[in-house]
């Protein structure tokens, strides 16, 4: 599946992360989606949001309810949808680790990961994760510019 | 009873749980899913006995989380 982020958006992103170091940052994605044939073939970001890693650690993360209620009910108004969420990863590659797999509840989300492991060369690559199979597979990442 | 869950409206039985209402619209992992009702986030420990009641906005939000 492809996703598209605006580079605005992407740039964004790569900012608020690295004003996290040393800690891991995250937030949530919406925007719309294209169906073919019945079968999602694209999901189109159109509001990142930025929230509060409530673990504060540069090894985990755990979203703020409070502010994912707000973003949510933001997307709605919006005539958006949730799309997944995005974090950071500051010192290993953009892959999901075994916690992210783990972790992954909502098997519908597209999970984008940041990695500041090369602080001048940010690499940020979206995935959808299999947690009943342990597994996770990279989709199709396209930044508008 | 008409009660709204994710924005949306639904019929639902008088005086049904929480939890019930988690088993009837087949939430998946129910135990990493934080319930908000009209803002305010009711602890899991109360999902079995809170009862719902007409107007009430019902909300479903995944645990969000991870690691390196």
């Amino acid at each position: 599946m492809k996703i598209k982020l605006f580079e605005e958006d992407y740039e964004k992103i790569i900012a608020f992360a690295k004003r996290e170091l040393p800690n891991e940052a995250c937030g949530l994605i919406a925007g719309t989606e294209i169906f073919k044939d019945g079968k999602l073939i694209e999901r189109d970001i159109r509001r990142v949001y930025f929230l509060t890693n409530e673990d504060h650690s540069p090894e985990h993360f755990s979203m703020d309810p409070q502010e994912q209620l707000k973003a949510v009910k933001d997307m709605r108004a919006g005539g958006l949808k949730m799309l997944g969420n995005w974090h950071s990863h500051p010192e290993t590659p953009s892959r999901p680790s075994q916690e992210d797999i783990r972790l992954s509840f909502d098997i519908n989300a597209t999970y984008m990961i940041l990695s500041l492991q090369d602080k001048d060369s940010p690499v940020l690559k979206a995935f959808h994760t299999d947690k009943k199979n342990d597994c996770y597979s990279a989709e199709d990442l396209e930044i508008i510019r | 009873m008409k009660i709204i869950v994710g924005g949306e409206k639904k019929e639902v039985k008088d005086g049904i749980t929480v939890w019930e209402l988690i088993e009837q619209e087949k939430v998946e992992t129910p135990e990493y899913v934080s319930v908000s009702i009209n803002e305010e986030f009711e602890k899991s420990q109360n999902l079995k006995t809170r009862k719902l009641e007409e107007g009430d906005v019902v909300e479903f939000l995944y645990f969000m989380g991870g690691g390196q």
